[in-house]
């Protein structure tokens, strides 16, 4: 391959200036600048910029439909909430790969990994715009303002580091692309100590994004609240992830065909498998503890109520539903079916967490949110920013494709 | 397994750093029984519905003078531009004023919430907002449940708006301006303790013109603000259904299995890491 020959090149005489040089010239757009998704990205993103700087002069009740009942609407519960549970797949799969040496499936961390690292920068990215007064942001991390008996205290401080352990997971990739084979070494010998802060993080913040609405008792509807949601958040947040495996690498396996080695695509459809196997078992775990919550809260009564209908909808048409497709997937080897099953789940989960945060939050109140167009377009520009630095992070670094010839661990 | 001096190393680090978060986790606990909070009773026997304390407490926070008619059973909420609130309710006793504002909580939700101690418990009682160190992520809207806090939507510089007690001028030794302007005698000041014995003796002495309970003394673990009704509470606009225990109690357990997790997990994690590495001796991964 041409990048590699590069890469190559560079590693013999990697002095400052050809490496600034080097990333100046991978600056570039590479590829057609009309393709079909540039053609709709590009236009929201744009329109997504005017409504941000709108946002910034005007306050946010400019261009969201947030009340002071529902101080938290589309950008919390989607943007924030949904999309780091979605970004739970990176913990999942480096456990399973660092600490259980689960070798099948070492070829998708580093996308998985990159995935969660930019859901995480980008949905951290979207908190800035939801915070009302922003230049405060650094008041948790630095300075003499820590509210330490405070769930988003915790929540902060862990997507930050949980960000550098991402970085430092990826940081190797980085190496690889500008040929600098010391920094390499380092920066993949620090892999292990990063995977195993990554995962304790993980555990503490997708538990806490759910443990941020403990207080918010008499809010949230009933059928959503109890005192087990962080547990929930944790569960669901392992199928969540690796339900956005399978649909970012099915996804991936078609727009990057030419980047993936011929042993990594025979490997694809085992890994799916395998990651539908798990999936099932986490959901069953999930289900069941639904379940227990369900029978001891004695909700019976709410049952017979929209919500409750709703509730049944998102249980067992999002959660019961999938999850026997997943199982019925992994006897049948049909990789459609687990295909499916992932964007079914990943559906589940969306309702899940919008449930508890915006749909269910305030449900007895006269007047109810639902988000603006203008939140809606703003979510869209996030999503589709974080998809563009996506594919160039892909069209110039070894994340799908093979490393170049001179690592030697080749991991 | 044989851990190496780097890996022993990190551990001791993460437990280190684990036990120093979790000692300040303890220390954070208020000592109740030393400090001894001010609060406001309310009197909605008392109370004429002259909205002074309204315009006064406008006035004092330079806020827009409330033009909106008062009208029995028209519903009116506390905003980002009105901290305090008089409205008057039809219930089965007749009509009967009540006030609403901040009930500052002896343990209040939104400090427990706040990231950045931006919403804070004084030790003299007022729950107050510090512009400062506030980031605007309206979690303490989230977790108060008495839906106290405003926010400021339209502003590029946007505020928390609610009552502070006028703590400016209790530091100053002055009691709060709606206290100062209530010429019905509705609004008295004092400590917390005072407040309640003087709540229960004018239960004992007019029985038949209250309800016997005070609102405020143990709702959410205790309020600073306390309320006398002739009306049953929830005709009044109170939400009946919260807890007694204070809000903060609810996320407590949670944090507490913070220190845990941080501790045991990360040795859990490299024993396995450890346990796993014998098996294939051609995929070690760390280079060592």
């Amino acid at each position: 391959m041409k990048m590699n020959k590069q890469a190559q090149t560079m590693a013999k005489d990697n002095d400052g200036g050809s490496i600034l040089k080097f990333i100046l010239s991978e600056l570039k757009p590479k590829g057609r600048l009309l393709s079909p998704f540039n053609i709709i990205a590009i236009p929201v993103i744009l329109l997504g910029i005017v409504l941000v700087v709108i946002r910034f002069m005007y306050g946010i009740g400019s261009i969201t439909n947030l009340t002071q009942d529902t101080p938290w609407g589309l950008w919390i519960g989607f943007d924030v909430v949904t999309g780091v549970a979605f970004a739970g797949g990176a913990y999942v799969l480096t456990f399973m790969v660092y600490v259980l040496k689960m070798e099948k499936y070492r070829s998708i961390v580093r996308v998985t990994v990159l995935n969660g690292f930019l859901a995480y920068l980008f949905y951290a990215g979207a908190l800035l715009l939801d915070l009302g007064r922003p230049w405060n942001v650094i008041n948790p991390i630095i300075g003499n303002s820590f509210g330490t008996s405070s769930v988003l205290f915790l929540v902060a401080w862990h997507f930050l580091l949980y960000m550098i352990a991402e970085l430092i997971e990826f940081s190797p990739a980085i190496a690889e692309w500008l040929g600098t084979r010391r920094a390499r070494k380092i920066l993949s010998g620090l892999t292990m100590g990063a995977v195993i802060f990554g995962i304790t993080l993980s555990t503490l913040h997708q538990s806490g994004l759910g443990a941020l609405f403990l207080m918010a008792k008499d809010k949230i509807h009933p059928l959503w609240y109890s005192e087990f949601i962080p547990i929930m958040f944790l569960v669901s947040s392992v199928f969540a992830g690796l339900s956005m495996v399978i649909f970012e690498g099915s996804i991936s396996h078609k727009v990057f065909f030419n980047q993936i080695s011929e042993k990594n695509h025979r490997a694809q459809s085992g890994i799916l498998q395998g990651l539908a196997k798990i999936c099932a078992g986490a959901m069953f775990a999930y289900f069941f503890l639904q379940l227990l919550v369900f029978i001891h809260s004695k909700n019976w009564d709410l049952i017979n109520t929209p919500l409750g209908y709703w509730f049944l909808f998102e249980m067992i048409g999002f959660v019961l539903v999938p999850m026997l497709l997943y199982l019925y997937s992994y006897r049948t080897r049909n990789i459609f079916m687990i295909r499916l099953a992932a964007i079914m789940t990943m559906l589940g989960i969306i309702l899940n967490r919008l449930n508890i945060s915006v749909i269910g939050f305030k449900w007895d109140a006269p007047v109810h949110y639902y988000p603006s167009w203008m939140e809606i377009v703003v979510t869209l520009t996030v999503i589709f920013t974080e998809i563009l630095i996506f594919r160039w992070v892909i069209n110039r670094m070894p994340v799908l494709r093979d490393s170049p010839a001179w690592v030697e661990d080749k991991h | 397994m044989n851990f190496d001096r780097r890996n022993f190393f990190k551990t001791v680090c993460v437990a280190g750093a684990t036990l120093a978060v979790g000692s300040s986790f303890g220390a954070a606990k208020p000592e109740e029984n030393a400090i001894e909070f001010q609060g406001v009773l309310y009197d909605s026997t008392r109370c004429l519905g002259c909205r002074a304390c309204e315009r006064v407490c406008a006035k004092a926070h330079k806020q827009p003078e409330p033009k909106d008619e008062l009208k029995a059973g028209v519903i009116r909420k506390t905003s980002e531009k009105q901290r305090s609130v008089i409205n008057n309710y039809v219930t089965s006793k007749g009509e009967v004023f009540v006030k609403k504002q901040c009930m500052h909580c002896n343990e209040p939700a939104c400090a427990a919430a706040c990231l950045t101690q931006a919403m804070y418990k004084t030790k003299e009682g007022p729950v107050i907002w510090r512009g400062k160190k506030c980031m605007g992520c309206r979690y303490c809207m989230v977790s108060c449940p008495f839906d106290v806090p405003k926010f400021e939507y339209h502003s590029a510089n946007p505020k928390i708006e609610k009552c502070d007690m006028c703590y400016d001028r209790i530091k100053a030794g002055k009691i709060p301006a709606c206290a100062e302007a209530c010429p019905g005698d509705a609004l008295s000041f004092g400590t917390r303790r005072e407040l309640i014995a003087e709540a229960r003796k004018r239960i004992f002495e007019n029985p038949k013109d209250y309800v016997d309970q005070i609102w405020g003394e143990q709702v959410a673990g205790g309020t600073g603000w306390l309320y006398l009704s002739s009306a049953p509470f929830n005709e009044v606009g109170f939400n009946t259904r919260l807890q007694n225990s204070s809000y903060p109690e609810l996320s407590k357990g949670f944090l507490y299995t913070v220190p845990s997790v941080f501790v045991l997990l990360p040795p859990l994690l490299l024993g396995i890491h450890e346990a796993t590495k014998n098996r294939n001796h051609s995929n070690d991964d760390e280079n060592e």
